[in-house]
């Protein structure tokens, strides 16, 4: 049998064009595309990929059934596990989880599993979503906070086991950083509405509009009789540096700068309603998912040198292999081992960034090498938008508002690793509100870790109660 | 969807709205604010609560027609619904254990004034409130404020009513002849708040003034109502909207408040010709 060492390539919007544009970069396998790279798998007795992935799709049966052309199928064993593929096949770091233990991968290259999920998940997309499933419910109502992907995930599986799930959003539209966040040229906001729909058909409501913590505290919820509450508020907080000038006109949060155009559509001002500056030339701080999508969305509302700022080397940047070498493709600068140290302004707004340039020393606490201040290399780049991409920490709405819930000194939930049971009674926890900025997989694995422990819980006759944090 | 139950035109441009928000008219304390929008397209904005009613279940807004928001806003009717509406925001102003207070409000401004003087008053404190406005046309809530006040003082730009000049000039001859006062509170246009704070600062008279910065969602999540306050960052939507006034950095305030006039300009020129 002969082994096809390479993938299957996959149509990608031609870079020049795309950049000007919003629609997804991937265009996304063909069936004829998938079936041939389906093949390529050699249907390990062992599979490695699975216990690569969060929430342990069976992929190499999901694969078979793709290979020979059951595209249902497929999707069956896939939804077996996963509820949300048409997202994971697309913003899962899959290069560090599945695709990495695939044993092909050490030849040539493994199986292309993250575009042959998307592509099982948006063949089947039209189908499923006129299907109405109905379930027997068993009376008990569950509270989720946030709709993002762990709220989404929690959900799913509790509305599958016959509970009664009502999902509170502080947003006007559901979905979390699925859609405030990652923009739509990596993500089609129509599929996450597709994906909620489906939840919708599972009996789960969607409250949108409600701040708990201020609209409704975790304890009016336990009071309303909600048997238990999780939370999956996610970090939505955003870092500064706290060098001068951060308050400049000009200056934004990524948090800020994203939401304002994927949630508000500023990008179609004034049509929408809400305005974003539009830069000649941006500096994004950062060099993770987030400042990619921020320094990428700005290419496309118009600027005409964008520039990524980060301090250590390209080899230590958090973001996908895959967003770098897209962004790359599409002109944006990459200006590494180099750190802001002031934002540099004139009547007020932003007109420059004061750097200095690094190199790398001893690696640190993270494992990565750390970066150090090369003297007397200071200069100013020109930049008339400067965009903080450097993270974000869980938003204390909750936490200060609900006493007995246990919280790390950096706002952390704790919560029990194999449950999601935080300090308080009835309570769960997961995603980024408890391991600060994470991927949207392991958000989704948390919810659905936390959904089996409820029912556990709930289903063996509700017994006392027993936090290990 | 969120009910007008009310609506009423207070001055040329200026609007009260009742809006039907049970959840949040049970939560709702003087200070705190909401975020609104008001139809698909539309953007999302702050505005202070100005009187709730838990029994009825409703939220007062009042604002006035600057942008093309609030003028949308102010295009709806009893009956009609806004799109949107969350809250309570902030954190409620601290009035426990206040006993002598000077109030001070200009313009829209002595809308979210309005609930703290009714506040201060129930809990027995004696309240002097300075109001202002452009002339007496503009200058809302006078009634309303006179049921709570210990004494009303009025300044109009141009002499309509009360005194002619600004309620700065009050708040000095209040101040210059010996009254005493726990605290003040200031609410309206930044500049009127920089300069009642200058006047109370060399009285060291405690000063708390309502911030209302541009802001997306109003929870902590975009970073675009920082403030700076003795010299550190905050966030006005979390950390206030209200703060120390004579720690904010008002010329600040005032600068990031512009960052979109060009915008502003430019809707209002697209959409109402």
């Amino acid at each position: 049998m002969s082994m096809k060492l390479t993938r299957v390539p996959v149509q990608e919007q031609d870079p020049q064009v795309r950049k000007h544009n919003f629609k997804e970069v991937s265009l996304g396998y063909t069936l004829e595309e998938a079936i041939q790279e389906a093949q390529r798998c050699i249907q390990c007795k062992k599979p490695r990929c699975v216990a690569g992935c969060p929430v342990n799709v069976y992929i190499p049966k999901f694969i078979a059934h793709v290979a020979e052309g059951n595209i249902e199928k497929a999707a069956e064993v896939i939804k077996e596990t996963n509820n949300l593929p048409a997202i994971c096949g697309r913003v899962c770091p899959q290069e560090e989880q599945c695709e990495a233990r695939c044993i092909l991968g050490i030849k040539g290259e493994p199986i292309a599993i993250g575009r042959l999920e998307r592509f099982v998940a948006d063949y089947t997309m039209d189908k499923q979503s006129s299907e109405s499933m109905d379930i027997e419910k068993n009376g008990m109502k569950i509270a989720i906070v946030g709709s993002g992907p762990a709220g989404l995930a929690a959900a799913a599986d509790l509305a599958k086991l016959g509970y009664e799930v009502d999902i509170f959003e502080a947003f006007h539209e559901p979905g979390g950083v699925l859609i405030y966040g990652i923009p739509e040229f990596r993500l089609p906001k129509k599929l996450v509405k597709q994906e909620i729909e489906g939840l919708k058909k599972l009996g789960v409501k969607i409250y949108t509009n409600i701040i708990i913590g201020k609209t409704i505290t975790i304890d009016e919820l336990l009071e309303r009789g909600y048997e238990a509450v999780f939370i999956g508020s996610g970090a939505g907080l955003p870092k500064f540096m706290n060098i001068p000038g951060e308050n400049l006109n000009g200056v934004y949060s990524a948090n800020e700068y994203l939401t304002r155009i994927n949630l508000m559509k500023a990008y179609d001002f004034p049509n929408s309603h809400t305005p974003i500056k539009k830069g000649k030339r941006v500096a994004v701080i950062g060099g993770g998912n987030v400042a990619m999508d921020a320094a990428r969305s700005a290419l496309r509302l118009g600027a005409e040198e964008v520039h990524i700022v980060y301090r250590r080397s390209e080899k230590e940047m958090p973001a996908r292999l895959e967003e770098v070498h897209h962004a790359k493709e599409e002109g944006i600068i990459f200006d590494v081992l180099t750190n802001p140290v002031e934002i540099i302004g004139e009547d007020g707004w932003v007109k420059g960034l004061k750097c200095v340039r690094m190199k790398l020393g001893e690696p640190d606490s993270s494992g990565r090498r750390r970066p150090i201040a090369i003297p007397n290399t200071e200069f100013i780049m020109d930049a008339d938008i400067v965009i903080i991409a450097i993270g974000t920490s869980p938003n204390p709405l909750i936490t200060s508002t609900t006493k007995g819930l246990k919280t790390h000194s950096w706002g952390g939930i704790i919560v029990d690793q194999e449950t999601g049971a935080t300090s308080k009674d009835k309570v769960y926890a997961g995603g980024d509100a408890v391991t600060g900025a994470a991927t949207v997989i392991l958000a989704m694995g948390a919810g659905k870790k936390a959904a089996k422990a409820i029912h556990e819980r709930l289903s063996s006759g509700a017994k006392k109660y027993a936090s290990k944090v | 969807m969120f009910e007008i139950m009310d609506k009423k035109i207070l001055a040329p441009g200026i609007v009260l709205m009742k809006v039907k928000a049970p959840l949040i008219a049970k939560k709702a304390m003087p200070g705190q604010f909401i975020m609104l929008r008001v139809s698909e397209l539309g953007e999302r904005i702050p505005l202070t609560i100005a009187d709730y009613d838990r029994q009825e279940g409703s939220i007062s807004i009042i604002f006035q027609e600057v942008g093309y928001t609030t003028r949308d806003l102010g295009s709806l009717d009893i009956g009609d619904h806004i799109m949107d509406f969350a809250g309570p925001l902030g954190k409620a102003s601290e009035l426990d254990g206040l006993n002598r207070v000077l109030c001070v409000g200009g313009g829209v401004g002595i809308a979210p004034l309005y609930p703290q003087i009714k506040y201060l008053s129930d809990q027995g404190a004696y309240v002097d409130v300075v109001i202002g406005a452009r002339n007496k046309d503009y200058l809302i809530l006078q009634k309303e404020i006179e049921n709570y006040a210990s004494n009303i003082y009025i300044a109009t730009d141009d002499g309509s009513l009360g005194h002619k000049g600004f309620v700065t000039d009050i708040v000095k001859e209040l101040l210059d002849k010996g009254s005493q006062y726990d605290s003040a509170i200031a609410i309206g246009p930044l500049p009127m708040m920089k300069a009642v704070c200058q006047i109370t600062k060399e009285y060291n008279l405690p000063t708390t003034v309502s911030l209302n910065p541009i802001m997306v969602d109003g929870t902590g999540m975009c970073g675009g109502c920082r403030v700076t306050v003795g010299g550190k960052v905050y966030y006005a939507c979390v950390d206030g909207p209200e703060f120390d006034g004579h720690l904010v950095d008002f010329d600040e305030a005032i600068r990031r408040q512009q960052m979109y006039k060009k915008e502003e300009q430019i809707e209002h020129d697209c959409k109402l010709g």
